[in-house]
């Protein structure tokens, strides 16, 4: 369609023509997306090649000082008489040799291995004595923070043969080398960004990035309840805890509460998302209503329970669900008998319905205050010209106001999704789980995928499988965040509803 | 005509009134039970009927006095440490990160920024088992300082919001500072900050709230550590099948003791928020 043809349509139509417009792209965007992550490769791929061929360049083209810098780190620096500067590179290097010496090497000469040598118990005289082996578990995490620093290490030698070849062009141009001091003070205004960033990527990098590695490659051994360092070593295992999760054929327990998990975790996470967002999209519509009163009471009712601490108002829930809680003694009044419903230790279904039916109570506040400016956004044309074509108020609702919210909100509504498949707090507080059984390996009927992983770290100590669970949600949910991540920046450089 | 018109909006209005009427009877309800049990004087754990017969202070009393077993004062101090802390650090490096992609211009900047938000946007468990890990052979775990660093050193990632705050400042303000011979530290304490208090009050009220409402990063760092706790696994500890009995009343005492500052907090946090927002929303 061209530009004049669009102009020319009545809002609905264009409505309609933006709708549609947008599901049809999504494909071709998703595909998009992942030939951006392709391009992302080839591009690191080249970049370390030139990064290899600068290296090579400068230590041909370099003098000797620069040359002798490839080995004795800050050379090039004392030769121009930046000694400071030299001997904080020199400190860099004799510092990564004796870290490599005392601590590197013993671990990561054994990360083939994960360690051989057994913890044994031997007699000594009329005693025991326990001679302490190798520890897989602190060898992997050595090996990794070893590679990590070795990077860290990279980039500093790197940097120490660049400023030493630029200080030979410098003095070659015989240009001015800065003192110490006039450097220092660079790093308060040229180089700022480097004084405020170097604190928090060190902690990210220390505290997400190195622990993700890490988790990644437990995953790929038998770290578990019958493998515990220090009294027993573990091993690689390669892909065998991922095949003990799809693996349902010869009564596989692992493989079938991964399937039912996973099934209920997208049901779950389909519910709750939905039901959140549908009818409190509706509540908010309510409040909105033209010649409703006191909008601002309706709304700090539902405000004040988003403002109490999540964690208290969802133990708080589960007390009053218990058999002998408010809500059973609330029906007894109604129905004028005992009512004794166990909400969640009786049937899957009844459990499962009360997780979901709670999570309203929890979610649908939030979807009120986010909703209520995005409404006040749709135009007011769109409306008026339904009504007098006659649409009442509910086929105005699923014709106007659902999908233009979808249309605006599609980014938070798979991002909401996400954060529901790790809703991690709404399960373990309200329903811890249960109810139990004993068809499923070490989880109950209402656990989550995250929940059964929460419970096998601190409760069976199978850190192999949680491990391989982890991935695998990771996995799902780091695709649909890019997934989103993409469709958000290139939904806002289009006018669609303009 | 009219009139049936009329008619017809004021039925539709007052079925309106009434399922909002009901719907926040259902939303509140929970919380005026909460705060009227808190006071209940008689019964031990679990009493048949809604409404208490007789009111005290007993309760709340009896968790700052009973701290034997569950030290309610104990754990209300370790997070109040914790919350403060954690904000200092996460404040400062919310801001940093944030200043310094949104003012500065250095070689790879979009590509920190993309990592950044990509990082960001995984789920904070996933790294939970390798943290636990690390900190046990940093000889950290079960400590409040563990707590601490857990809660503050990712907090760089959060750098959205304040990015887009500060995007909105002119730079005009500090092409005319540079002018004047400011370096790029002094534009930072002297012009950005002074102007971004909304953002700055709503990052210090975001990670102060935190560590008070996380549950999961505390559990799983305490274990068994009772007297480590904060208060959100202390409470949970009070309903669990060994301390029910005695313990009920005294629990929904705590929870009140919570969650009224936390709410507090946050019906000020939110007014900055929607300021803060609004402001950074222009070029998102």
């Amino acid at each position: 369609m061209k530009y004049i043809d669009y102009k020319q349509l009545n809002p609905f139509q264009k409505f309609a023509y933006n709708f549609t417009e947008f599901f049809k792209k999504l494909p071709g965007r998703i595909v998009a997306f992942f030939k951006a992550i392709g391009r992302f490769f080839v591009k690191l791929f080249t970049g370390i090649g030139k990064g290899v061929a600068n290296y090579v360049t400068r230590f041909i083209k370099g003098d000797i000082a620069v040359k002798l810098s490839y080995l004795i780190f800050g050379f090039g620096n004392f030769a121009k008489g930046q000694i400071i500067k030299g001997l904080l590179f020199l400190a860099t290097e004799v510092a990564y040799i004796y870290f490599i010496i005392s601590f590197g090497w013993p671990n990561l000469s054994k990360f083939g291995t994960l360690g051989t040598a057994v913890t044994q118990i031997v007699a000594d005289g009329p005693f025991k004595k326990t001679v302490w082996g190798h520890n897989s578990m602190l060898i992997l995490l050595y090996s990794v923070v070893t590679l990590a620093v070795t990077l860290a290490f990279l980039f500093i030698y790197i940097a120490n043969t660049k400023s030493a070849y630029k200080l030979q062009q410098l003095k070659a141009e015989g240009k001015h080398i800065m003192t110490f001091k006039e450097e220092a003070k660079e790093f308060l205004d040229g180089k700022f960004h480097i004084t405020m960033l170097s604190l928090p990527v060190t902690l990210i990098t220390i505290f997400t990035i190195m622990p993700l590695i890490f988790m990644i490659l437990i995953a790929f051994t038998n770290y578990n309840r019958s493998h515990m360092p220090p009294g027993t070593l573990f091993t690689w295992v390669g892909f065998e805890n991922f095949a003990d999760l799809v693996n349902v054929a010869s009564g596989g327990k692992k493989g079938i509460t991964f399937i039912e998990l996973t099934k209920w975790t997208i049901v779950w996470a389909i519910f709750a998302t939905f039901s959140n967002y549908i009818l409190g999209m509706i509540v908010a519509l309510m409040i909105n209503k033209k010649g409703i009163r006191l909008k601002s009471l309706w709304r700090t009712l539902f405000v004040i329970t988003i403002a109490v601490p999540q964690f208290v108002s969802l133990l708080l829930m589960n007390q009053m669900l218990q058999v002998d809680g408010a809500v059973n003694i609330l029906l007894s009044e109604i129905t004028g008998q005992t009512v004794a419903i166990n909400f969640f230790n009786d049937t899957a279904f009844l459990a499962r319905a009360t997780v979901i039916v709670v999570n309203c109570w929890v979610g649908i506040p939030y979807t009120i205050l986010s909703a209520s400016g995005i409404l006040m956004n749709i135009p007011a044309d769109l409306y008026e010209s339904a009504r007098i074509d006659g649409a009442g108020p509910v086929k105005q609702f699923t014709k106007i106001t659902l999908p233009y919210m979808l249309f605006v909100t599609a980014p938070s509504l798979i991002t909401q999704f996400v954060g529901n498949i790790n809703n991690f707090n709404v399960i373990f507080l309200l329903s811890g789980g249960g109810p139990s059984t004993e068809k499923l390996y070490q989880a109950g009927q209402t656990d989550i995928l995250v929940t059964w992983l929460f419970n096998l770290t601190m409760n069976q100590q199978d850190y192999d499988l949680a491990a391989a669970i982890g991935i695998l949600v990771f996995i799902v949910c780091a695709t649909l965040s890019l997934i989103t991540f993409n469709l958000s920046k290139s939904m806002k450089d289009e006018e669609a509803f303009s | 005509m009219i009139k049936s018109y009329k008619a017809r909006r004021i039925i539709s209005n007052t079925i309106i009134y009434i399922i909002l009427a009901i719907m926040g009877i259902v939303w509140v309800s929970p919380l005026v039970y909460l705060l009227l049990h808190s006071f209940r004087a008689e019964g031990m754990s679990a009493v048949p009927y809604l409404i208490p017969k007789s009111f005290s202070f007993q309760n709340y009393i009896d968790l700052f006095v009973n701290t034997g077993t569950l030290n309610f004062p104990r754990w209300y101090l370790n997070t109040f440490i914790v919350a403060c802390f954690s904000c200092i650090i996460s404040t400062l490096s919310v801001l940093m990160v944030s200043y310094a992609f949104s003012r500065l211009r250095f070689k790879s900047r979009k590509k920190f920024i993309n990592v950044g938000m990509i990082l960001g946007m995984f789920p904070g468990f996933m790294t939970m088992i390798a943290i636990y890990y690390l900190l046990k052979a940093m000889n950290l775990s079960q400590t409040l300082v563990a707590l601490i660093i857990c809660y503050s050193a990712g907090a760089g990632l959060g750098f959205q919001i304040s990015k887009g705050f500060f995007d909105t400042i002119p730079r005009a303000l500090d092409e005319a500072a540079t002018v004047d011979g400011a370096t790029k530290n002094q534009i930072f304490w002297k012009i950005i900050l002074p102007m971004s208090k909304p953002i700055v009050v709503y990052t210090v009220l975001t990670s102060f709230i935190g560590p008070w409402t996380d549950f999961i990063l505390c559990k799983l760092i305490m274990g068994d550590k009772i007297n480590n706790y904060t208060v959100a696994i202390g409470l949970q500890k009070m309903i669990t099948q060994e301390f029910k009995p005695v313990y009920y009343k005294q629990f929904l005492a705590g929870s009140v003791l919570v969650a009224v500052p936390i709410t507090l907090l946050f019906l000020k946090m939110q007014k900055y928020y929607v300021e803060g927002v609004t402001a950074g929303g222009v070029k998102g």
